[in-house]
């Protein structure tokens, strides 16, 4: 057995449900209308993060990879499930301990513009946590607000100015920044580059690299680009529709795919080597997470489907060491 | 064979409080009938304004100040506003980043693609009926009949940008103008998408400006590929040769800022910097601030491009023929 992992989610649930209004409901007692409208975000996900690793969760839009990062960093309950902080349940931590744990996981988001307060100067934005959380004194603040502005690779002259006044590229380190300030273990970065060009995105992509040495993080790295993914991550999920369709080492996911929307996600991705290739790709849409389909997710687009997909949904189970993969076709 | 489209030295600047920002300056290139060109930059390269520059659509204080645009022969610089609607959504289209930006809300898709065959030719409502479904029919929707009286609201992304699709190529244009149409976009349909222009496209011989800032869509999709960065074409030529020997140290750099080509755990070589204002373009080739190879000549007026067979740069240092990977 290997070392208890820095942080694991247990079979996560995630429920949004709608409220009916008046309309709603009445239609709901006179027997037209089915009652509240729920979206299974996730549908018992497991993951570990190991210590010091970089593991990537990848997937297309409303699988729930956002969600997921969002009730890992501890930002969003979870509708039933456990996180686990090096083995302890987080939910049950109490007091200081509960608060360090707190603070150990933090996370970046995609858009700097719209996470950072425009009405507050970056020194306050990087600031204000550790102050909150005495972890700095006030008299020490301006050096340790220096000490990260550097790390990220801002001038410190500039602390006084407000996000406006900054580059995209500039907002994502502060949005680094504000993250790094309250002394993390675990980053959880959602779509943290997406938003940048390409030569501003690898700047950042490398600052990832070089604080994680630096400081001895451990990353959770959420994106839909593979070409990201494949080259910062150690180990990779795969979700679709808010499950987890198969985890693997990055180079073992890349050389050899295992589930059908893998394959097909890997195929349908575009590569700098392709020239003057016929675009084919997997047939349908994604479907509705409010009405997903019964049995395995995926199964009104696989090419391999079978009667048994229709009906059950398939679980889990390791295919190979450190491989998981949830398809009916690695039983038959 | 007269090009499709031949643009040369087109400037299109924006005349602000803030000064004059030049956002296209000096672009030339062409394309021929049933070819593809993929235009590549990074955000503020005036990628999207040289496609709007094209239909007439930059709006004030934008206007095209030099230059010539002629598609099959007719400059479109100075065409009077009549001329320029009977071509748009006619003999030349255009497909959005958003959907929606083209489909109108209110409207059920049906009338919306009928408007667009009328609005060009004298057909009955039946026949434009039958045209519209059939449009629907080969942009891949799954009974097109039904989807004519749905409303833009009831699609999803990926339908939406079908439609908008299926509505730019109803007459049979000339030239499609594509402004990163995919990028919003799963991996998933992305390739549907891909995969339903590029058959229109070849079937009926349209010549094609595919805008995008992502190098590895084009390069399996283009016949050519044209970088801009701060306004200017910085290297155009033919796909292969541009992605496997870059000239100009920009190229170059963008390719190898790709995670692609990368070594897992090593460093990405990025450009260090970032692009020039548009109100302040520096004198001389815009990237040399960023550029590991500039001299102080390449702040010298304007730089001029070379032609190298088929790929021509504007660059006074370009990097060897033979090895890119340079930077």
């Amino acid at each position: 057995m290997e070392a208890t992992p820095l942080l694991a989610a247990e079979r996560i649930d995630k429920r949004f449900e709608r409220r009916l209004d008046f309309a709603g409901r009445l239609a709901v007692k006179l027997g037209a209308a089915p009652g509240n409208e729920t979206v299974h975000a996730l549908d018992g996900v497991s993951l570990a993060v190991r210590r010091g690793e970089v593991l990537g969760v990848v997937g297309e839009s409303g699988c729930g990879k956002s969600t997921l990062g969002r009730i890992l960093a501890g930002i969003m309950p979870a509708s039933s499930g456990r996180i686990l902080w090096q083995g302890a349940d987080r939910d049950r931590l109490t007091g200081t301990e509960r608060r360090t744990v707190k603070l150990a996981v933090q996370m970046v988001f995609q858009d700097p513009a719209s996470s950072l307060n425009p009405r507050m100067r970056v020194a306050d934005i990087i600031g204000e946590a550790p102050l909150v959380h005495g972890q700095v004194t006030r008299a020490e603040l301006g050096d340790y607000i220096d000490t990260i502005l550097r790390d990220v690779g801002l001038d410190p002259a500039m602390k006084q100015r407000y996000p406006h006044q900054f580059s995209g590229g500039q907002r994502q380190r502060i949005g680094i920044a504000r993250a790094l300030a309250v002394e993390p273990q675990c980053i959880i970065a959602d779509e943290a580059v997406a938003a940048l060009d390409v030569s501003i995105r690898a700047q950042i992509i490398n600052l990832f690299d070089e604080l994680r040495q630096k400081r001895d993080l451990t990353y959770l790295f959420i994106s839909h680009d593979l070409g990201i993914v494949r080259f910062i991550a150690d180990r990779v999920v795969v979700m679709y529709l808010g499950r987890v369709v198969e985890s693997a080492p990055t180079s073992a996911l890349f050389a050899a795919p295992n589930h059908p929307y893998t394959v097909a996600l890997l195929a349908g991705a575009p590569r700098l080597e392709d020239r003057k290739r016929a675009f084919a790709a997997i047939e349908g849409e994604i479907p509705s997470p409010l009405n997903p389909p019964r049995g395995c997710h995926f199964h009104p687009r696989c090419p391999h489907v079978m009667a048994r997909c229709r009906e059950e949904a398939p679980r889990l189970s390791e295919i190979a060491p450190g491989r998981l993969s949830a398809c009916h076709l690695n039983q038959a | 064979m007269t090009p499709t489209l031949d643009i040369a030295g087109l400037s299109t600047h924006f005349f602000t409080r803030d000064g004059i920002a030049k956002a296209v300056d000096g672009v030339s290139f062409s394309i021929a009938p049933g070819e593809v060109l993929g235009l590549v930059g990074e955000s503020g390269s005036g990628k999207s304004v040289t496609g709007f520059s094209i239909l007439g659509l930059v709006d004030p204080p934008g206007r095209v100040v030099a230059g010539a645009i002629r598609f099959k022969g007719e400059d479109l610089v100075g065409a009077d506003a009549q001329r320029l609607r009977s071509l748009r959504g006619n003999r030349i289209a255009m497909v959005f980043q958003d959907p929606m930006m083209t489909l109108n809300p209110v409207l059920r898709i049906g009338e919306q693609m009928t408007e667009a065959i009328s609005a060009h030719s004298k057909a009955t409502k039946s026949e434009a009926q039958a045209r519209a479904r059939d449009a629907l029919g080969a942009v891949g929707i799954a009974s097109p009949e039904e989807r004519l009286t749905a409303y833009p609201h009831h699609l999803s992304g990926g339908m939406r940008q079908r439609v908008a699709i299926a509505i730019a190529l109803i007459n049979a244009p000339d030239l499609l103008i594509a402004d990163e149409p995919t990028t919003a976009l799963d991996v998933t349909i992305q390739g549907q998408i891909l995969s339903v222009v590029q058959r229109l496209v070849a079937r009926s011989h349209t010549a094609l400006l595919w805008i995008t800032h992502d190098l590895s869509v084009v390069a399996g999709l283009a016949d050519r590929i044209a970088v801009m960065y701060a306004g200017r074409i910085v290297e155009q030529g033919a796909v292969d040769g541009l992605l496997t020997c870059p000239r100009h140290p920009y190229t170059a750099g963008l390719l190898a800022s790709l995670p692609e080509r990368a070594v897992h755990g090593g460093r990405l070589a990025s450009i260090p910097g970032m692009a020039p204002s548009l109100l302040n373009r520096p004198q001389g080739c815009a990237f040399r601030s960023r550029c590991g190879l500039a001299r102080p000549e390449c702040g010298n007026a304007m730089i001029a491009e070379k032609q190298v067979g088929d790929r021509r740069f504007a660059c006074l240092h370009p990097l060897a023929d033979s090895a890119g990977q340079v930077m």
